[in-house]
């Protein structure tokens, strides 16, 4: 139990320096920066308590907020991510779910992909649309949503996959 | 009772949900007054700390390039000194000069959002406080929003919020200078009224006004790329290529007006009447 607890506070002080230090500052093609700290909700125990989640997932993104100059446009992008993550759980791994050992990291690949491209377009839709009002080029937000929602999923898979327990 | 503090507990996710989603939703709209409590930016004293740790180390890198900007500037400086016509009759006091500079460092940058804001290395400890203009070697990068003790949050000319007074050089046409949040390079010179012949065009050099107490007047900013007018035709709409490498920031200066609270005492005392 200790061992979880430990294991959160390292990936949320990891992901957001990660996030603030590294991919705040990527800007790929000018303007698109990952978003890759949504990846503490892929990691994040599924059974544990979502009301937990929900406040967690505030402070993850005021966290990012505070470092990056948007006030609380990350922190409700990151809360409706976590709001969304059971059902779109239940949505991709459906019964699996119920079972008492089941990991996400037991299921397939595919189902693994989903889950986390699901919260990644949660989040960014979120992001987006509270950024929408105060920036009045509608093609530019699409733009953005897409080629950013891209960038964060391919990052995403490939920290994933750094930090992945070695199969046997 | 019973039922509402079951209600609660049944729906403790959505009303928690709801709640904190409310509270991002009350400090955005709040963020977005100009002159507002705005306590949770970068320039408190954690990310301020984590910033300026981290280019502490990363400067070292840039220390060349730092170093020829720094020369060419002064360069420039000295010319301009051995070419100055007369010498000063009266003693240079520096208690008695308008504009005092400070230096300071860039710890973060920012420049793909829409409302843009760098974070510099001084602070109301070094008596950096809000309404200070803030520019490079090459022209003007933003107005200090608000400072902590050792670090202060500058609002970028990239700003949607952003809007300083600026003229085209060797005229008194004035406008406002604001961003339209697509390019990174160009910002754009409104509220300049048609005029016949056109006072401008492609090329010439945008520097700021004497309207601002915030910066000197004559202070580089950019140059014209494009001139168009505005729907009704009687303004012109000026995009502007700016000098400053906004990608990339280093040294910076901080610039203070003392005569500021003195026009502003006046200003404010001609308003109530």
């Amino acid at each position: 139990m200790t061992d979880s607890y430990i294991m959160g506070s390292v990936r949320f002080i990891g992901l957001v320096l990660a996030q603030v230090l590294v991919f705040n500052h990527l800007n790929i093609l000018g303007s698109i920066n990952p978003m890759v700290y949504i990846l503490f909700l892929y990691w994040y125990p599924v059974q544990e308590n979502r009301t937990v989640l929900i406040a967690i997932s505030f402070a993850l993104g005021f966290a990012v907020d505070l470092f990056s100059d948007t006030i609380a446009l990350h922190s409700a992008a990151s809360l409706t991510a976590a709001f969304f993550r059971f059902p779109i759980m239940r949505f991709v791994f459906g019964v699996n779910l119920e079972f008492q050992n089941f990991r996400i990291s037991g299921s397939s690949r595919v189902q693994q992909f989903s889950f986390l491209a699901l919260l990644i377009g949660v989040h960014h839709i979120a992001y987006f649309a509270l950024e929408i009002f105060s920036l009045s080029n509608l093609l530019l937000i699409l733009k953005r949503i897409v080629l950013t929602s891209t960038s964060t999923f391919v990052f995403s898979v490939l920290i994933a996959a750094l930090f992945s327990r070695r199969r046997a | 009772m019973q039922r509402i503090i079951n209600f609660i507990l049944r729906n403790k996710n959505t009303l928690l949900y709801a709640l904190l989603l409310l509270i991002s939703f009350l400090l955005t709209i709040q963020n977005n007054d100009y002159h507002r409590a705005r306590y949770f930016n970068s320039a408190n004293w954690l990310s301020g700390t984590v910033y300026n740790s981290y280019t502490s180390v990363g400067q070292y890198f840039d220390l060349k390039a730092h170093r020829d900007e720094l020369l060419r500037e002064n360069a420039l400086l000295k010319e301009q000194l051995y070419n100055m016509t007369g010498t000063f009759s009266v003693e240079m006091d520096t208690s008695s000069l308008d504009f005092e500079v400070l230096s300071a460092r860039v710890i973060k940058n920012s420049y793909a959002n829409p409302d843009n804001y760098i974070t510099i290395n001084r602070g109301s400890s070094d008596s950096v406080l809000q309404d200070m203009g803030v520019i490079s070697s090459h022209g003007i990068l933003g107005i200090v929003e608000r400072s902590s003790s050792n670090f202060a949050s500058v609002q970028s000319v990239l700003n949607s919020k952003s809007n300083i007074n600026a003229k085209i050089q060797h005229t008194n046409y004035f406008g406002s200078l604001t961003w339209d949040q697509q390019d990174f390079r160009i910002v754009q010179l409104e509220d300049i009224p048609r005029l016949n012949p056109d006072p401008m065009k492609i090329g010439d050099t945008i520097v700021t006004g004497a309207m601002s107490s915030i910066f000197p007047e004559n202070i580089p900013i950019g140059t014209i790329v494009n001139i168009d007018l505005n729907q009704a035709g009687s303004l012109y709409e000026i995009d502007v290529h700016l000098f400053n490498d906004m990608t990339n920031l280093g040294q910076v200066y901080i610039i203070r007006n003392r005569k500021r609270p003195e026009i502003l005492g006046l200003e404010n005392q001609t308003n109530d009447d």
